[in-house]
């Protein structure tokens, strides 16, 4: 069994919580075991990252020396968590001087940081570490037919890749064919959902998120998956308050990846956290309850790709507009 | 040299941590604008900003909602073809906006910052309760009940934390974060 050294972040105990169940329960049927990091402290989230970079390296730096003593990776399922340790390590092996300066601050509290530890997202875990073909050998309800749209946000894939790579990432898609679904050509898969914009500037956000809802809905997907707490908050909880701006748009329902892929290893649908949201996912249980394992025989790899050639979704570059 | 630094090599300064450093490096090329999801938000795109601080207009850039509006979204940073990290500039402009104390039309981010941050000094985790006084006033008797439904449902959902989680070694994180910001006051 590999075990990695686990950061749930300040949102999988409160608004998220059914993430974390997920996240535990998915892992432990694919042979991961998730040991949590002791004492961990919050990431610094989006907020102070703008406001003060250097205290928010150094609340990482907290929690990444903790985890390096583990020896294991760090796996956060928190986009925003993810992207704030995963650059804060990157910065501060780069900076030899910042990272001197944050250790003398951390000696504080007996921590000292090397660098050592990898920071990675929970999906890069499932995705290169189990496998895509182990995962596909372990679905017990085939969830065949069944239209998800992959939404990544922004902060898994940018600002660590960039470029082309930035644009062409399929693992998602990958994922939610190996579990038998299929996962929907969705343009906006790369927006973003507004992330912590929902507190300070609401119509921004609501406006994004609400473009978000509407191409899934336009793709015919029966739920929208992501990988952030954040995402899930904006497109669920408050969509109520985009569906009342925007009346013509349905209810979608949006869960968590391990939600989804629990699901489809016949993890039952209480153990995974659903029943939390305030837009039901009745109608996705429902469908899987129809999946046996008979019919898991589904094609390999079809759709894969289908979100692939999307254009991202945002403006097209070429608009002319010289703003 | 002699004489006050203009405003634009004072940007500069501001964002040398930056390379390439955008004040210098940007080509107008228009490819941050047509990529920001939050362009028709803002009072100036990305690219006229970068303008705008070229042509040492500080009251514009000051008052500008640009960056305040910038959700962090980094589609601008992994597009720029000079491989400008514009998230990051518009990270800047709002620590030069506080540092000049020139956000008043935006005080409401700031203000959500430092609560955020004193919050997370004191228990070493965040509590999104806390943070509501920041932002909850500013959008009238609605803006109030919209959020008391959506905190209605999450915490019939048993999503709402009611009381703030701690770690265990608050008081070394606090003399952490005190040897890096020697003021004293934060917490
Ligand atoms: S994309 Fe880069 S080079 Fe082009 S206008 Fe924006 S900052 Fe300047
Ligand atoms: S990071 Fe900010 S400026 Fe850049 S594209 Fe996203 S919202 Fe726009």
């Amino acid at each position: 069994m590999k075990t990695y050294a686990y950061y749930p972040g300040c949102s999988l105990e409160t608004m998220a919580r059914s993430y974390h169940c997920s996240a535990v329960e998915t892992a432990r049927v694919l042979g991961l075991e998730l040991q949590e990091i002791q004492d961990w402290n919050c990431c610094g989230a989006t907020a102070y990252f703008h406001i003060d970079e250097l205290l928010a390296y150094t609340l990482c730096a907290r929690t990444l020396a903790i985890a390096e003593r583990t020896g294991l990776d760090l796996v956060a399922p928190c986009a925003g968590c993810f992207k704030n340790l995963h650059s804060a390590a990157d910065a501060l092996r780069k900076d030899p001087d910042l990272a001197e300066h944050i250790n003398e601050a951390l000696a504080e509290d007996d921590l000292h940081l090397s660098g050592t530890t990898r920071v990675r997202h929970l999906i890069e875990v499932f995705v290169e570490d189990v496998g895509l073909e182990a995962i596909r050998a372990r679905v017990t309800r085939s969830l065949r037919g069944l239209r998800v749209a992959p939404y990544y946000g922004c902060q898994v894939v940018r600002p660590q890749k960039t470029g082309e790579a930035a644009e062409r990432v399929t693992f998602f898609e990958d994922l939610i064919s190996a579990l038998g679904a299929t996962a929907v050509p969705y343009p906006a898969r790369l927006r973003c959902c507004g992330g912590s914009l929902i507190a300070t500037q609401r119509e921004a956000a609501l406006a994004l998120v609400h473009d978000l809802l509407k191409s899934a809905v336009e793709q015919k997907a029966q739920v929208v998956a992501t990988l952030c707490p954040l995402c899930q908050t904006n497109l669920e909880a408050y969509q109520g308050l985009v569906r009342r701006a925007y009346p013509d748009l349905p209810a979608v329902p949006v869960l968590y990846f391990t939600q989804v892929m629990g699901l489809a290893l016949g993890i039952s649908p209480r153990r995974l956290g659903i029943g939390r949201e305030l837009v039901s996912a009745a109608q996705v249980v429902q469908f899987c309850r129809r999946g046996t394992a008979a019919d898991s025989e589904h094609a390999p790899g079809e759709a894969a790709r289908a979100g692939q050639a999307g254009e991202e979704g945002s403006r097209p570059l070429a608009a002319g507009r010289m703003r | 040299m002699a004489g006050p630094v203009s405003f634009t090599a004072e940007i500069r300064h501001a964002l040398y941590a930056l390379t390439p450093n955008p004040v210098e490096a940007c080509i107008q090329c228009g490819t941050c604008s047509a990529s920001c999801p939050l362009a028709d938000f803002m009072d100036h795109s990305p690219r006229q900003l970068i303008a705008m601080i070229r042509a040492g207009q500080r009251r514009a850039v000051l008052a500008s909602n640009t960056f305040w509006i910038c959700a962090s979204c980094y589609q601008c940073t992994v597009r720029c073809p000079a491989e400008i990290d514009v998230a990051r500039m518009m990270y800047a402009l709002k620590r030069y906006a506080i540092w000049r104390n020139q956000c008043e039309r935006e005080a409401v981010t700031r203000d959500f910052s430092r609560r955020f941050m004193r919050m997370v000094v004191r228990t070493g985790r965040s509590w999104e309760p806390a943070l509501a006084p920041a932002y909850l006033g500013r959008r009238g008797l609605r803006g109030v009940l919209d959020e008391a439904r959506v905190a209605a449902g999450l915490l019939w959902h048993g999503r709402l934390p009611l009381w703030p989680r701690r770690i265990r070694r608050r008081q070394a994180l606090r003399r952490v974060l005190r040897h890096i910001v020697p003021v004293g006051g934060r917490s």
